[in-house]
């Protein structure tokens, strides 16, 4: 097979596509790397806590030291990466549709698109939720960790999955109080060995309880919040009141999909993995045949699982562009599985493993 | 009050969920050497500590969400664990005469001073007694995770977890 001059176009700069990207050209292919942020990285560079997994995980490294490692990488193999370029478009035939710098806009025609555009965390509506001091946790973090703003000085973190109790953790090394972490389930979501660490810092957790109010005249000043009933109502007379002036939402991520439904990807609902994503099957190709999708656009789980998913489709992105044999792309394959399977084993992961494996049997089936 | 479960309703493990899951040592073995503690009690999928261990032993295995298993034979408390383990859930105590002393992972600013006095915490984050800051470590193989060692009375050695942390002085 001759390979194809056609470049493929990795869209989104984070974990995975930095990881497609870097397999696609380690193989030979031509690749542009497309980002509508000023610096590649996605949300590695605020997370400053060592990664979990093993060592081919890197494990016992922090995220932004992952990004530096891959950004280096992508660096030294000459990846043609475009920032501050936003794709607003996919048209028939893989024709890409860019944004460069608000100012230019130009069409590429691409071989295969990989589309790694992350996810968007969710929103929590309460009376006062517009008030200054609501916020995602996610844009706590980035004010701490990327700007090294504090948002303000004690925190309600709505929340107890590990994006709660982790930005918990670093709104405490960040130097802020942290009220409480709150928790509408029965029991606390994220490892346990984040919220002990977040518990032995003093801070309370409170389960089966979730926030009803902000209060405050310019911003938020307090928060009241109260125990849930099985269905998730509030149980009137067990308000209690908590000063505080920042309150993080934390309350899940859905799949940023906007761009692979344009590209008219078949969708399913899964709502283990955040909700409506694209079907894809174990290469993580889409319905269409030339789009692949990888992290959590493919299902909401972490940078370690995002990397390898990333490293799935540029592999096979790679080999159907005619730049790798298909004995090396299903031995590469093979391998970035088990270690892909290695990050979904456990009580936390086989939810996950489920779910992944119905979106894959359906990916298979079309 | 009922401890037995805990470590999902309160956030951290209780006496009795880390004693079920076998990786606390007694009072006698802490009174006879330096012991690892591991509050690792969930599945979940990680395998530094196992690597970080010179002695072998640590061990995860395949797959790699089995718990820790110590090796309380071949642990020689060198304390390489304590920062390799990312969900910061490992301490080495021991016991020595009246006084207990605890190596702890610590990533807060402003780090404690050797000499100090400081409040030693148990799992809930409740203070417990007073604590003198034997030493601090913080070198580049621990990867911004320093290691602290504090020294307290021993009555406490099996709750005290860590130290609550010190506010700059503006």
């Amino acid at each position: 097979m001759k390979p194809n001059s056609k470049p493929a176009v990795v869209i989104g700069a984070g974990p995975a596509g930095l990881c497609a990207a870097i397999e696609l050209k380690k193989a030979g292919a031509p690749v542009i790397l497309m980002d509508e942020n000023a610096k590649p990285g996605g949300q590695l560079f605020k997370q400053i806590h060592k990664f979990f997994g093993s060592k081919e995980h890197k494990a016992g490294v922090r995220g932004f030291d992952i990004g530096n490692e891959l950004l280096a990488e992508s660096l030294q193999l000459g990846i043609d990466v475009r920032l501050n370029t936003e794709v607003v478009g996919i048209e028939k035939d893989q024709k890409v549709w860019a944004v460069e710098n608000r100012t230019r806009s130009y069409v590429i025609d691409a071989d295969r698109i990989i589309i790694a555009t992350g996810a968007t965390e969710n929103a929590l509506s309460f009376e006062g939720w517009t008030l200054p001091g609501v916020m995602t946790a996610g844009c706590a973090q980035t004010l701490i960790n990327v700007h090294r703003v504090l948002p303000g000085h004690c925190v309600l973190m709505v929340g107890s999955g590990n994006v709660g109790v982790i930005v918990a953790y670093q709104l405490l090394q960040a130097g802020a109080e942290v009220a409480a972490v709150i928790e509408a389930a029965p029991n606390l979501g994220g490892y346990g060995v984040h919220t002990a660490k977040v518990r032995r810092a003093g801070v309370p957790f409170f389960t089966s309880t979730t926030v009803i109010k902000a209060e405050g005249k310019e911003s938020v000043e307090r928060a009241v919040i109260a125990n849930v009933d099985s269905k998730f109502i509030p149980i009137a007379g067990t308000e209690k009141i908590l000063d505080v002036d920042t309150i993080c939402i934390a309350v899940g991520l859905t799949p940023s999909i906007e761009l692979a439904s344009l590209a008219g990807c078949g969708m399913m609902y899964v709502p283990e993995l955040g909700g409506n994503m694209p079907i894809h099957n174990e290469y993580m190709q889409t319905t269409i045949e030339t789009v692949y999708i990888a992290g959590d656009i493919a299902g909401v789980e972490e940078a370690s699982t995002a990397m390898e998913e990333g490293r799935l489709a540029g592999i096979h992105a790679a080999w159907a562009m005619g730049y790798m044999t298909e004995q090396e792309m299903q031995s590469k394959t093979e391998k970035t599985r088990e270690r892909l399977a290695a990050l979904r084993q456990g009580i936390f992961g086989l939810k996950r493993l489920i779910a992944k494996e119905r979106v894959i049997q359906r990916g298979i089936a079309q | 009050m009922s401890e037995k479960i805990s470590l999902k309703i309160d956030g951290a493990p209780s006496l009795e969920e880390l004693q079920a899951a076998g990786m606390l040592p007694s009072v006698e073995e802490l009174e006879r050497k330096a012991c690892v503690c591991i509050e690792c009690i969930e599945e979940i999928p990680c395998n530094p500590c196992e690597t970080s261990c010179s002695q072998n032993a640590i061990s995860v295995g395949l797959p790699i969400t089995n718990l820790p298993v110590i090796d309380r034979e071949k642990c020689t408390a060198c304390g390489l664990c304590i920062p390799a383990c990312p969900g910061l859930a490992i301490t080495i105590k021991s016991i020595q005469g009246d006084k207990a002393r605890i190596r702890f992972p610590w990533e807060y600013l402003p780090m404690p001073n050797r000499g100090e006095r400081v409040a030693m915490v148990d799992r809930m984050g409740e203070v417990r007694c007073e604590g003198l800051i034997i030493s601090t470590q913080n070198i580049a193989r621990n990867n911004r995770t320093a290691v602290v060692t504090a020294e307290f009375s021993k009555e406490f050695v099996q709750e005290i977890v860590s130290m609550r942390r010190l506010h700059e002085e503006l």
